[in-house]
């Protein structure tokens, strides 16, 4: 049980070296890559199992006290996140096996990839604010040669962009890091949490909470500053473009709830008010940005930031229920917007393109996959009885309890927008028939192409499951919320050593 | 560049900048160094003699690619963790082990050290990857 909390990290810092080593053998570093995802779903699970009635995992790395060491604590919230970055990681890398070229291969994509996935469980894992820009660091590095493997001019284009923005956030992080240091002596967020509350320094908390919003704003894609997002995330193949999308701007997410549930909460009234601005502000402009789109992997990704908005709006209200609505958001756009970009990547596969202009028909070939597509696009809409509906559901009723009639009218609006953009790329791929006919590019024999999409069918049956089981994910959810609106628990948990 | 100075100069330092490195990774116990700094060293050994030498030349000198080298140190360093485990403490608890010498005194020999024989070796596995690249490139 000492252990469970640190594997998360240890299982694909493992897997990575052991790619390295065997980084000649293409067939190896498949398996290999496959072989750890699986581990860490597994124990992404266990720890799932383990938290599930309230406790809180927590580990001494070193066996250094909290708060003199660095604590692992993983609390409900973070052990979905685990889950989902399993889940994650099991999908890309059978998907890669299929879609990624040898000379990217050969060149690390693996031990890239599963240093990127331990960089993410990290973030999830860490009680300490430092660590947690350490994570951030590893992931970002990560990111970075990911984003530029292959060297194909957009892609350095957007990795540019990426980079610059990335470490200006990076830079305000740390600059919060070393304010918050300076004022209260401790890193370690369950203490930090303490100091704050005890409320002396009104003034300077509530500027460095700014600071860290801004900084995780930028990393979760979050308006004003969101146009790195658009411009990188379609750039490379479909596995990396599905990674992010699926999982780095949610770590910035994450960071942003696990903060300001836990540390910034002594001036909701401002802090959350200025998340809830912003939280509308990214939903409106992220999906107006997608509506002008006319290729289909730039549709999805500029829809994440306004998915982003949803995430971030439980957030910004600030109620138990809106915070279960957050989580149960996370867990849906995590599986249904990277099951879309993988679906994306197959019809990249089978066409050539992602032009809207110049794909068509596709429904009449390929219904398998078109079906894969419709359940997704419109669960990311919310329609009952998918995954999103619930998601939104409840984000909407707790805006109507919260009395936020603006923010509540936003989010339906946005829907509606949302939907008019995912039967966009319906009509326009698998509806009309083809404009000119495309060449079938697809060389794989059926039994392997069934293989390739078994990534996009656990995901499609994920998002219904949520959907009919959608009793029990909000029992959890609210359970997570709980823990988050009280976090006298997790303080708890991580000093009781301590005392 | 062929430099007969910088050439003859390297053959001399080149032995002296590795023991120093191995000195630094040990001294780093007590005092100030440790792994990191002792991997500079060893790399930048390396690194001079791709100058005055070529790349080619280093890497033969080397003998293991720098990537293996990356990677087991990674390795060692994981590895390093383990041992507490068996003893019941935290993952990367500092765990010792009194090794006795025939000299009759008493060695105290630890995961840290494993610990930073893995930074050492990360740190020359990097940096030499990065400077060969660049050294090839032209």
């Amino acid at each position: 049980m000492t252990l469970l909390p640190v594997l998360p990290i240890i299982i694909p810092l493992a897997g990575a070296v052991l790619c390295m080593l065997f980084r000649k053998s293409l067939m190896l570093q498949k398996a290999l890559a496959v072989a750890t995802s699986f581990m860490m779903l597994l124990t992404a699970v266990c720890l799932m199992a383990h938290t599930a009635r309230g406790t809180i995992a927590v580990m001494n790395v070193g066996s250094w006290q909290a708060p003199f060491g660095i604590t692992l604590a993983v609390d409900m919230l973070s052990s979905v996140m685990l889950v989902l970055a399993g889940l994650l990681a099991v999908a890309v890398s059978v998907y890669s096996c299929f879609d990624l070229d040898g000379p990217r291969i050969k060149f690390g994509f693996f031990p890239l990839m599963l240093i990127l996935l331990m960089g993410v469980n990290g973030a999830f894992v860490t009680g300490d604010l430092f660590n947690l820009y350490v994570w951030f660091e590893v992931l970002l590095t990560a990111s970075f040669i990911l984003l530029a493997l292959g060297g194909e001019r957009p892609q350095l284009e957007g990795s540019i962009k990426y980079v610059a923005l990335n470490l200006l956030s990076s830079a305000l992080f740390l600059a919060g890091i070393g304010i918050l240091y300076g004022m209260a002596g401790t890193l370690n967020m369950a203490e930090l949490a303490n100091v704050v509350k005890d409320g002396e320094r009104g003034g300077l908390v509530t500027m460095v909470a700014v600071m860290f919003m801004m900084a995780f704003g930028i990393k979760a894609g979050m308006f004003p500053l969101y146009f790195w997002l658009p411009a990188s995330y379609p750039t490379p193949p479909a596995a990396v473009s599905a990674l992010f999308s699926g999982l780095l701007t949610k770590v910035g997410v994450y960071s942003l709830i696990r903060v300001f549930t836990l540390i910034f909460t002594n001036d909701p009234e401002f802090l959350h008010g200025l998340i809830l601005a912003g939280a509308g502000l990214t939903m409106l402009s992220g999906v107006l940005a997608a509506a002008a789109q006319y290729e289909m992997r730039k549709i999805l990704a500029v829809h994440i930031v306004s998915q982003i908005g949803y995430i971030v709006m439980g957030l910004g209200l600030f109620t138990p229920l809106a915070l279960a609505g957050t989580v149960i958001y996370l867990a849906h756009n995590i599986i249904v917007k990277t099951n879309l970009f993988l679906v994306a990547g197959a019809v990249h596969r089978l066409k050539g393109t992602y032009d809207l202009h110049k794909l068509g028909g596709l429904y009449k070939e390929r219904p398998g996959l078109s079906i894969l597509f419709i359940i997704s696009a419109m669960s990311l809409a919310g329609v009952p009885p998918l995954s999103g509906f619930f998601a939104k559901l409840t984000l909407i009723i707790a805006g109507l309890r919260a009395e936020s009639w603006l923010i509540v009218a936003v989010a339906l609006g946005v829907s509606l927008l949302t939907l008019y953009s995912m039967t966009k790329i319906w009509a326009y791929v698998f509806w009309k028939p083809a404009p000119a006919p495309l060449p079938d590019l697809d060389p794989m024999a059926p039994g392997k192409w069934a293989a390739f999409l078994l990534p996009m069918v656990g995901f499609t049956v994920l998002t219904i499951a949520i959907g009919v089981f959608a009793g029990p994910v909000f029992d959890y959810a609210q359970q997570a919320a709980g823990q988050l609106m009280d976090p006298q628990g997790y303080i708890d948990a991580v000093l009781g050593g301590a005392k | 560049m062929t430099s007969i100075i910088l050439r003859t100069a390297t053959r001399y330092m080149f032995p002296p900048l590795l023991v120093f490195s191995v000195y630094v990774l040990l001294r780093g116990h007590h005092y100030p160094g440790g792994g990191f700094v002792g991997g500079l060293f060893a790399g930048s050994a390396f690194a001079l003699y791709a100058l005055a030498f070529s790349a080619a030349d280093a890497r033969k000198l080397l003998r293991f690619d720098t990537r293996d080298i990356t990677a087991f140190g990674l390795a060692v360093a994981l590895i390093s963790g383990i041992p507490p485990l068996f003893c019941g403490n935290a993952f990367l608890t500092g765990t010792w082990w009194k090794m006795p010498l025939l000299t009759g005194g008493v060695l105290d020999i630890g995961t840290p050290l494993v610990f930073d024989i893995g930074v050492y070796l990360v740190v020359l596995g990097v940096l030499l990857t990065l400077v060969f690249t660049l050294g090839e490139e032209e």
